[in-house]
């Protein structure tokens, strides 16, 4: 019988997790004081390749001809990219979550939908012989009227930015062009109010600007498996959707990272992975592509910017009793993950208050602009700007006190929340309280008392009645689904004739739990 | 295309590499010598990720002509370690939590140290200058700061 000698090495745990109060080092700290972390640059492969992308120069235009001969004879060039090479080239990133249809192509084809967007890869002994090879590619565009602004894109007649939606909006459950919360009669409460107060809010794309730009270097492992170094936020994230993209088994893929020069949301997008693995498998050598500085700030994806109409009905009391929103989200000219942001502005519209009539409208609306992606509470970040600025003004047309009216109007335990869930564990009177103590802001006694715990639920747990409106019936998420399948496009079956029946819903989980989908808005089994 | 001999001192060790014409002393110094400690961050001299000292002096190593270094001493953050032993400010940049992505870390610490070889006391202003050509995204540099006043502290107790 084998002992395994587990008291040689006892004292190396103690199990002790109580580390609230304790100062921690971070695990990768002293790698990054002496230089020794290793982000995906680091890597330097025997006769690696360089992959540089020609760009549109062209926000919308159709693409007449594409002409790489003269960069093929180019000195140093291995291999030109075009989208045909590319085995499945059209995507939409949260189709691995079933949300959303494949609507960019890793490479243009027929048309180009934004300013900067990859037509031709090139790759090349170095980075110099791929430059020199790009100038040569001569492309043949036919400029077509461009749209920037997300209500124009809304107006009949405007340019269709993305033929998968041809009403410039990506479309909720294959039926909404927009997200909905509707909650009570916000109509009648606007009617009812003291004062009313519309506004406009608009903010800016905002890029990341990490001081690492995106990257990743491909090469051929010995079993046939490809080992890719990445700059990616979301390594399995980007993993999958290379082996969707490139139509081969997940676990064709090695992928190596989680170290990041600085993400915060700009490298989810699998920017540059799949035409480096490409490359790799097309010349049969390591392939690096990274992002220069102007790439990176150009047409790496920005933070979409939102434009948000806000409607508020105030009591001369102070109490916010309705509130109606539109916003528009701007998802540039592909998907990415902006419909998930609409549905975070949807969310977050209310804000932490009690209003008991509440009605929001959210367009994700596809333009000529840059691709719009994660970063920092992306469509919660600027709904929280203008309503907190809301906030303010309404404050001031009362007459009270900006701190006081936040802790007037501030949800308690039991209240009803828009979303028509329970607000639990709320804290927001008692974050004001302590941000005004901090600030020496005087609030006034009675509202030193006021807590979350107390005053909530009652009449205000209640669900008011909400004006029905009519409504085409979703397709149930079953009908949803995208194909997806790894037969070769030219072999695929054609789509049966009659839609085949939902199958039936599964049975009820014996344990009773549910589990809320956030994307999907609906409790799922 | 014709190769340049170039022969510098690299942290103390004298080197010698090919260079195209043309190469900056960032991609010499990563891919010639494969010291991986500068890094690329803009290319532009926009960054500082790339900082290192040559004879002493802080240098963008992405706008410097490699074959400008020739003869010259290049240090860059692989050689500030004593052997085993971490450099005071790569010790107080650990305990003041003045890196998170640790990208701009490198140039950071060379541009500090830059800082502290001929200011070994400097007010708080004076490191805010002398780090402002270095970005970081992630940290909003307070604990850069407080690190580099440690550092200048800690060496003024020592002295």
């Amino acid at each position: 019988m084998l002992e395994l000698r587990k008291d040689v090495f006892a004292d190396e745990r103690d199990d002790n997790l109580k580390e609230i109060g304790k100062g921690t080092q971070r695990q990768d700290m002293l790698g990054h004081v002496t230089g020794t972390s290793t982000y995906f640059d680091d890597h330097k492969l025997q006769g690696m390749l360089h992959l540089k992308v020609v760009r549109s120069t062209h926000s919308h235009a159709r693409l007449r001809r594409i002409d790489t001969s003269e960069a093929e004879r180019s000195p140093g060039v291995r291999r030109i990219i075009r989208g045909a090479d590319v085995p499945r080239n059209l995507n939409t990133l949260l189709s691995l979550i079933n949300f959303g249809k494949d609507d960019e192509p890793s490479l243009a084809v027929d048309k180009v939908r934004y300013k900067g967007e990859p037509i031709v890869a090139i790759v090349a002994d170095s980075p110099r012989d791929a430059y020199e090879a790009m100038a040569k590619v001569r492309i043949d565009y036919e400029p077509l009227p461009a749209v920037f602004d997300v209500e124009d894109a809304l107006k009949p007649g405007a340019p269709v930015v993305n033929e998968v939606y041809p009403k410039n909006t990506f479309t909720y459950y294959e039926t909404y062009d927009h997200q909905k919360l509707r909650f009570g009669d916000a109509d009648r409460g606007l009617a009812s109010a003291d004062h009313v107060l519309e506004q406009r809010y608009q903010m800016s794309p905002i890029e990341h600007a990490p001081t690492e730009t995106n990257g990743s270097i491909a090469a051929p492992d010995t079993n046939g498996r490809y080992v890719v170094y990445t700059s990616t936020q979301a390594l399995f994230f980007s993993l999958d959707t290379c082996a969707k993209i490139l139509d081969v088994p997940s676990n064709t893929f090695h992928f190596i990272g989680g170290t990041v020069g600085g993400g915060f949301g700009g490298k989810v997008d699998t920017l540059t992975e799949p035409l480096c693995i490409l490359g790799a498998m097309l010349t049969g050598r390591p392939v690096r592509y990274q992002l220069g500085r102007e790439e990176e700030m150009q047409y790496g994806p920005p933070r979409g910017a939102e434009r948000i109409y806000i409607k508020d009905g105030v009591m001369r009391d102070g109490r916010v009793v309705a509130r109606k929103i539109r916003a528009y989200f701007d998802s540039g000219a592909y998907t990415r993950l902006s419909s998930y942001a609409a549905v975070k502005c949807a969310a977050h519209l209310p804000g932490p208050y009690t209003i008991p009539d509440v009605y929001g409208d959210i367009y994700c609306v596809f333009t000529n602009r840059t691709p719009a992606t994660a970063m920092r509470g992306f469509g919660v970040t600027a709904m929280d700007f203008a309503i907190e600025c809301q906030m303010d003004k309404l404050s001031h047309l009362v007459g009270m006190d900006p701190m006081e009216f936040r802790i007037l109007n501030a949800y308690r335990d039991g209240d009803m929340k828009a979303h028509r869930r329970e607000a639990k564990n709320t804290a927001l009177i008692e974050c004001v309280q302590v941000a005004a103590e901090k600030a020496k802001w005087p609030i006034r006694e009675e509202f030193k008392r006021m807590s979350s715990r107390k005053d909530g639920g009652g009449s205000r747990a209640a669900v008011p009645p909400t004006p029905r409106e009519p409504h085409k019936q979703p397709v149930t998420a079953s009908q949803q689904r995208i194909t997806y399948d790894r037969a070769p496009a030219a072999t695929r079956e054609p789509p049966p004739p009659t839609p085949t029946p939902p199958p039936p819903s599964p049975p009820a989980p014996s344990h009773g739990a549910t589990r809320f989908s956030s994307v999907f808005g609906t409790r799922r089994r | 295309m014709a190769k340049t001999a170039l022969q510098f001192r690299h942290n103390g060790r004298d080197v010698a590499i090919f260079v195209d014409g043309g190469t900056n002393l960032l991609v010499a110094l990563r891919e010639g010598i494969g010291d991986m400690t500068p890094k690329f961050g803009c290319g532009q001299g926009g960054c500082g990720a790339c900082s290192v000292l040559i004879d002493g002096e802080l240098h963008l190593s992405c706008l410097t002509l490699a074959e400008t270094v020739a003869g010259r001493s290049v240090e860059t953050l692989d050689g500030i370690k004593d052997g085993p032993n971490l450099h005071p400010l790569q010790r107080a940049f650990a305990e003041n939590f003045a890196a998170q992505c640790g990208y701009c870390t490198p140039g950071m610490l060379m541009a500090a140290k830059a800082l502290l070889d001929r200011n070994p006391s400097p007010s708080r202003a004076e490191v805010v200058e002398a780090i402002s050509g270095n970005i970081c995204r992630c940290t909003g540099y307070e604990p850069i700061i407080n690190a580099v006043l440690a550092a200048a502290s800690g060496g003024r107790a020592r002295a």
